[in-house]
């Protein structure tokens, strides 16, 4: 999960049209003074809701410090190395490429988007290596950035502090409903990649196969 | 799926005992590592102030405009037929391009709908449940100085498309139960 407010280059014009074109609008339908109330309104907004979210986001953080120190984080990672063998099958069980790929998985599902996007960077770093630098992405980049956008992730930290500042009557109801969704789409995600690594790996096997009758 | 709104509600705490027992069997001073922790959060919300004043208001511009009702009246026609409400397809399009965007949407909608409306309910799932693929498969790939991305956006997006189809149904049946 990329959680960083800046450097999204798309925002920049996204937010400059949404502005254009709510004031443009709201000019030719006479809603000019709800347009003025609706700027000043949602930016006292924001401010009231992160007062909730101070409350909820340093209840989870303050959570996986105790995690982290325990050793907790740790023994999740060391957990999750078989499936994540499986995943990787051309990738050697000790390379580092294999390391921060495990810590970027578990820091998104964790909720630690700080933690998951330095780790999940490097880790395409040492795929890159693993690659040759080559231009065109390995099986193991495809396969890693399917599962990173897949978004797997325990709790929805975030939408539950909106949820309880925009009065829900249970802003925890939807963490079931959450951790099915969010599996569905990994578990398409990754019958998608097993898919595409056979698919591959049959097409090279073929080819290997053809030369070798050539030759 | 009363049931499945029930283990919801027992997740958190549940977690939080297991992290607090482990810790203590750890001999880790769990209090003041929470204290600690929490410092880090507060600066993380701190932070995100800015952002979410531009995102909010610009989303409240384009709300007061009435030109997201224009846009779902637009879409209601296709929407409806697939059982997604229309509100909810601009949300749906921007989460893949930008997580804070969406976010100023998910208000919105929970702000015009109610948190616990089919809307709300959708929105609050389907955020969970995916990515902002683009910009994230753009940011990875400038790391690993790659131009062809083979797959990746075909298996993204199937993947978010299974977690909206999946949010849609979940949450209609969590509205409908209730």
């Amino acid at each position: 999960m990329v959680t960083n407010c800046c450097g999204e280059p798309m925002l920049n014009y996204l937010w400059g049209f949404m502005i254009i074109i709510g004031v443009i609008y709201g000019a030719f339908t006479g809603n000019i003074q709800a347009v003025a109330d609706g700027a000043i309104n949602s930016a006292k907004d924001a401010v009231t809701l992160c007062i909730t979210m101070l409350g909820v986001m340093s209840l989870w953080t303050g959570l996986m410090e105790i995690a982290e120190k325990s050793g907790l984080i740790k023994t999740c990672t060391e957990k999750i190395s078989p499936v994540m063998r499986w995943l990787f099958p051309y990738v050697p069980p000790q390379h580092d490429a294999m390391k921060h790929m495990t810590t970027n998985v578990i820091a998104n599902i964790l909720g630690l988007g700080w933690a998951a996007t330095p780790a999940g960077l490097r880790a395409m770093n040492s795929l890159a290596q693993l690659n040759d630098y080559d231009k065109t992405a390995s099986n193991a980049m495809c396969t890693f950035l399917v599962i990173n956008v897949s978004s797997l992730q325990l709790i929805p930290v975030n939408i539950i502090a909106y949820r309880s500042q925009y009065g829900s009557t249970n802003p925890t109801a939807v963490v079931a409903p959450a951790i099915i969704a969010t599996l569905v789409s990994t578990i398409v995600a990754v019958i998608f990649c097993r898919i595409m690594l056979r698919r591959d790996y049959s097409a090279k096997k073929t080819r290997r196969s053809e030369s070798g009758v050539r030759g | 799926m009363k049931a499945v709104v029930a283990v919801s509600t027992y997740i958190i705490p549940v977690v939080m005992m297991l992290i607090v027992i482990h810790g203590m069997i750890k001999n880790v001073n769990v209090y003041d590592e929470f204290v600690n922790g929490a410092k880090d959060g507060m600066k993380t919300v701190v932070s995100i102030v800015p952002t979410l004043i531009g995102l909010m208001m610009a989303v409240g511009i384009l709300r007061a405009s009435g030109f997201l009702d224009l846009i779902s009246s637009a879409l209601g026609n296709v929407t409806d037929k697939i059982g997604l409400p229309a509100p909810l397809l601009p949300l749906l399009l921007v989460r893949m391009f930008s997580s804070s965007a969406a976010t100023g949407l998910t208000l919105d909608l929970f702000k015009e709908y109610g948190t616990d409306s089919l809307i709300g309910l959708i929105a609050s799932i389907a955020t969970s449940a995916t990515e902002t693929i683009f910009f994230t498969i753009s940011v990875y790939s400038v790391a690993a100085k790659i131009t062809k991305t083979r797959w990746t956006l075909a298996g993204a997006l199937i993947s978010t498309v299974a977690g909206i189809v999946a949010s849609v149904v979940l949450a209609t049946l969590m509205s409908t139960s209730s």
